[in-house]
């Protein structure tokens, strides 16, 4: 009980202090996550639209491995990476195991069929009347889809928040094709797997703590922007 | 005269049923024109065809200009606009809503803000510029409606059942918008109505469609 007491008040100490390893490290997470983020949105929204607005062959299939995608282990996906870009393997020239790309291409993966997924759900929700006043308005087909996306907008927003919580918090991906070196590919949730085994669990917990907050304001801008879609739908 | 419109022998079937069987009019002249019938007499169909939604199975939609027919491209269905009985809104602000369609032509902003205020004036909902549209009465959200229609200045307005869904006062209200388009004399307006008397407090011309056929024009 001590030991975590003290872990605790160790932790405050680094946080108040703005520790520069502790900065680094969050600075990398969210480098990593965010850009696995954009990326992911730059894919994922467009077939979630593609897949809610149009009709086309292979559609349902799509949609059901999608949704099963929302599932995928962190580790497998890190494994199936790790074998495709490790030594004498298909992707071996692309040097990007154990650098902060492989990581950002394995959380983009895991992230992406959150956002194509929850965003399909969003948009396909929306009234066709709003496709059809846009098109007797004289809309382009195009502008009748952003008309449409428009609409949704709080269901992707809530699609986008919910892919960022689920790649933030995961470790099992980016430890395998990071490989957690220090100062280069250790972020947040490696750190807190590899001080805990190493028994310092004031970084651990000051990360801990960082890493709850995030959740925290996470989860609080999904229940506003749902509370607000909602006031207004 | 700007646009005018000629259907001639159009016909159109769903599912082996004929919904519109050999219906021709010509629409050359600006003024009221209301299309009544019963249910499933083909109106909206008809509506839909005329609008260039749907295309016929047979038959020509010509639009004319000059004396010229005018190709069938987004230009063209830029000129013309329907209203349908449901008002499709966004979830926005009633002035954003109105300007949708002046946003989607490219408009500025300064005669974008002046034609919604115009508009906005013209249907009595001026005072509610700022409110958020999903909360209108569903008499205001008609209005808002047809604001969203005329703001575009449309050579041809097409209202399908402008009343259909909205009390007493709400109808009134609306009749008088329409009484003041047709004073206008600018644009070909086309109403459909179930309502004979309606009908005959609007109509410059008078149109009776019964099983997907034109019975008296």
């Amino acid at each position: 009980m001590d030991s975590i007491i003290e872990g605790f008040g160790k932790a405050f100490f680094l946080i108040l202090h703005l520790d520069p390893e502790l900065l680094s490290i969050i600075l990398l997470s969210l480098k990593v996550s965010g850009t696995a983020l954009i990326v992911a949105t730059t894919l994922g929204l467009p077939l979630g639209a593609l897949t809610a607005l149009k009709q086309f062959p292979g559609r349902g299939f799509i949609i059901s491995v999608l949704n099963t995608s929302m599932g995928l282990p962190p580790v497998v996906v890190g494994l199936f990476l790790y074998l495709l870009l490790s030594r004498n393997r298909p992707l071996d020239y692309m040097a990007l195991l154990y650098s902060p790309l492989a990581m950002i291409v394995a959380q983009s993966i895991l992230a992406f069929p959150f956002v194509a997924a929850l965003s399909h759900s969003a948009i396909i929700k929306i009234d066709p009347l709003i496709k059809k006043a846009s098109l007797t308005l004289g809309a382009t087909s195009f502008q009748v889809t952003t008309a449409i996306v428009r609409e949704a907008r709080y269901g992707i927003m809530a699609a986008i928040i919910a892919a960022l919580g689920r790649v933030m918090a995961e470790v099992g991906a980016i430890l395998i094709v990071g490989g957690n070196i220090a100062g280069y590919t250790r972020v947040m949730t490696t750190t807190i797997a590899l001080e805990t085994d190493k028994g310092n669990f004031a970084l651990a917990l000051a990360l801990g703590i960082i890493l709850l907050m995030i959740s925290f304001v996470i989860n609080m801008a999904l229940y506003f922007i749902q509370k607000k879609g909602s006031l207004q739908t | 005269m700007g646009l005018t419109l000629s259907i001639s022998n159009v016909h159109k079937s769903y599912n082996g049923k004929h919904v519109l069987k050999d219906c021709s009019y010509s629409f050359e002249r600006s003024g009221t024109y209301i299309l009544t019938g019963p249910n499933g007499s083909g109106k909206s169909t008809f509506f839909r065809i005329c609008t260039l939604l749907e295309d016929p199975d047979r038959g020509d939609v010509i639009f004319l200009s000059e004396g010229s027919a005018v190709a069938k491209t987004i230009e063209l269905r830029r000129r013309i606009t329907l209203l349908l009985p449901k008002v499709g809104v966004f979830n926005t602000t009633v002035f954003k809503n109105v300007a949708y369609g002046l946003m989607i032509r490219g408009i500025n902003r300064d005669e974008m803000s002046e034609r919604v205020m115009r508009a906005l004036d013209f249907v009595g909902l001026e005072h509610k510029t700022n409110q958020k549209a999903l909360t209108l009465s569903s008499g205001e959200t008609q209005r808002l409606g047809i604001a969203r229609a005329i703001v575009i200045e449309p050579e041809i307005l097409f209202l399908d059942e402008p009343t259909a869904s909205v009390d007493q006062e709400n109808t009134e209200i609306i009749e008088n918008i329409i009484l003041k388009m047709k004073n206008m004399g600018k644009s070909i307006v086309v109403i459909t109505t179930h309502d004979m008397a309606q009908a005959k407090r609007l109509a410059d011309w008078l149109l009776l469609m019964k099983d997907g056929r034109f019975v008296q024009t």
